[in-house]
């Protein structure tokens, strides 16, 4: 074990005697010591090497140590100097001080002394370097409000949401559910200038078509039956704010239409109502459904489509960022130690691996209430294995959204390959005859694929 | 110097440094690296002249004296070497309790003097000083410090060590 090798130090001194002695008993230490006899050649040396620290004579012909100091730190602010002097006056030792001298001392130095200085330096010196490498561990992981994540796609995303939150322009975000959709139109709230202002969110697939309509634009007392108030709608509540319409792709073609005619002349009326209220809100609107088939088949306006999609952001699923989910997991397990009053310090590796390898069709807010769930019932600090519970995994399988027939489909297909589709075994297999077995490849316009070997 | 003292450190270096250690003549202090105004000795230039004193045979060149040693820039040291090269110093003076006011003990001098000997000597094989506290190579500026450290290499050290000795022979 020897001290850094890394620290540099430069030696300025006129004296030949005092050059020598000083480089080889810091040598001895392990520093790399370099000696010069002027300021000049000091200011010569400045740019050869990452320095950390300087020992300057103060009495020099041409520049003196005072000199040499203001010199340096027009382009080193930050270096650290000491100053020596064979005479002790208080006079130059205050002025070395005030110019931001590290230090001083008088020659010929106490060898304790100096030893404890430049090891305080040398400290420091790690110190500093630590800091700078700590912050370029940070900055790898990137955060957006409350969004974190480390995935180029999302930090492209994040730079994204910031300079479009300068702007007015409708966004529509598209993702599937849970990844986040919500959190990254609050995120380009707070980051507009509209953050003092509120931020409304209306989720579109809760609610029937007159609720919905009612909810966004309000309505008149006794627009209907029930109606006994003036109710202030969304758009109205989210005044110079932010207006978030969620699930955008689930709403009537009816209300698509009242939409986008309001988007275009930036006014709307109550329900039963005939004033025209100007809309000062912004529009995020988001959606998990692919818009683009529903326009193909009839279900989403494409002119409402494309008045939303001025921007468009995509947040790609969880199982395709897969280095975000320990980071997200570190991120619930903080905020719910704060909410739950917990101590939970991670996650085993064996529980890690299992989060890891799940494919998450519920995203983060999934693994969100996996942990929060595992959190309840871990019975330690660190959370295990038997502490998540996921879904069974015939579920990662791709059969949820499935019919029947879907089902009937893959499964022929599969028994037909594993028999080089062989028709006769594979109606054995499937113990039906051989006519069905024909009839069900012609309905479901089964082909034969590449030989899949047995 | 006390010939007893010599002929002790003489059997702890050979054992220490598994190499056959032998002592020399006493060797007047070049009365050029006298610093009068200091009333010390400027160590670096006694060990110049030491140099010249280095027999064919000699690897290492260990002197050993009760005068206070210094270099110009610092107000005292304990002891002296070449780093990486064949000669070092280590002085008696700052290592005694009576320079502290304190009465003598023999024996305290005698583990010092072999700590410093052999600090000294790490810095011919190489050696610069050693973040161990358990290590001989561990900087001391003070008694204290010469007091609390180790009294041997470190594993690192003597491994430093081991590999240069093997070549040669202690003098």
């Amino acid at each position: 074990m020897t001290m850094e090798k890394s620290v540099n130090i430069m030696v300025v001194d006129d004296e030949e005697i005092v050059r020598s002695s000083l480089t080889s008993w810091l040598e001895e230490d392990g520093y790399n010591v370099e000696a010069v006899e002027s300021g000049k050649k000091a200011l010569e040396r400045l740019p050869a090497k990452n320095w950390d620290l300087m020992l300057v004579d103060l009495k020099m012909p041409g520049m003196d140590g005072l000199q040499l100091m203001e010199e340096v730190r027009k382009t080193h602010p930050d270096m650290l100097i000491i100053i020596m002097t064979a005479y002790a006056t208080v006079d130059t030792a205050v002025k070395a001080m005030k110019q931001g001298a590290y230090d001083y001392f008088v020659k010929p130095f106490n060898p304790d002394d100096i030893s404890l200085t430049i090891r305080k330096i040398v400290d420091h010196h790690k110190l500093v370097q630590e800091n700078l490498y700590l912050r370029k561990e940070l900055k790898k992981q990137y955060k957006l409000r409350d969004m974190i994540s480390k995935n180029e796609k999302m930090i492209e995303i994040f730079d994204l949401a910031r300079t479009v939150a300068k702007s007015n322009s409708t966004v529509l975000i598209q993702g599937e559910s849970g990844t986040g959709k919500e959190l990254l139109a609050r995120a380009i709230h707070d980051e507009s200038p509209r953050m003092d202002a509120p931020f409304i969110s209306v989720s579109c697939v809760s609610l029937t078509e007159s609720l919905l309509e009612s909810e966004l634009f309000g309505h008149e007392k006794g627009a209907f039956t029930g109606a006994n108030s003036i109710k202030r709608g969304k758009l109205e509540l989210a005044q110079d704010g932010t207006l978030f319409l969620d699930e955008i792709g689930d709403i009537s073609l009816k209300l698509q239409m009242d939409l986008l005619r309001v988007l275009e002349q930036r006014e709307f009326r109550r329900v039963g109502g005939s004033d025209l209220i100007p809309i000062t809100s912004r529009i995020l609107a988001a959606t998990n459904r692919d818009l683009k088939s529903a326009i193909e088949e009839g279900r989403f306006r494409a002119d409402l489509y494309y008045r939303l999609n001025v921007i468009s952001i995509h947040i790609p699923p969880l199982r395709e960022k897969r280095e975000d989910i320990p980071l997200l997991v570190d991120h619930f397990i903080e905020k719910f130690n704060i909410e739950m009053g917990k101590e939970i310090r991670g996650v085993s590796e064996e529980a890690m691996k299992i989060m890891i390898d799940n494919d998450w069709p519920g995203n983060a807010r999934e693994l969100r209430n996996v942990i929060e769930r595992a959190m309840v019932v871990a019975k330690g600090n660190i959370i295990t294995e038997t502490d998540i519970s996921l879904p069974s995994a015939a579920r990662g399988a791709n059969h949820r959204t499935k019919s029947l027939e879907e089902v009937e489909k893959e499964h022929i297909r599969v028994v037909l390959n594993e028999n080089q589709w062989n028709i006769v075994r594979s109606a054995q297999t499937l113990e039906i005859d051989r006519v069905t077995l024909y009839n069900k490849i012609k309905k479901f316009d089964l082909k034969k694929e590449g030989v899949t070997p047995k | 110097v006390d010939p007893e003292i010599l002929q002790w450190l003489r059997k702890e270096m050979g054992d220490c440094l598994l190499a056959t250690v032998r002592t020399m003549p006493a060797m007047p202090v070049p009365q050029s690296s006298y610093e009068a105004g200091r009333n010390q000795y400027y160590s670096t230039r006694i060990l110049k002249e030491m140099l010249k004193e280095v027999p064919d045979d000699g690897f290492k060149l260990l002197g050993i004296t009760d005068k206070d040693l210094c270099i110009p820039i610092l107000t005292y040291v304990f002891g002296e070497a070449q780093l990486g090269g064949t000669a070092a110093i280590v002085s008696l003076a700052r290592l005694r309790q009576e320079f502290y006011g304190v009465a003598q003990d023999r024996p305290l001098l005698l583990t010092r003097l072999r700590k410093e000997a052999l600090h000294e000597l790490g810095h011919t094989f190489g050696l610069i000083h050693c973040t161990s506290r358990e290590c001989v190579m561990y900087l001391s500026n003070t008694v204290v410090n010469v007091d609390s450290k180790g009294r041997n290499f470190c594993r690192h050290c003597q491994l430093m060590v081991s590999s240069k000795t093997g070549a040669g022979r202690g003098q």
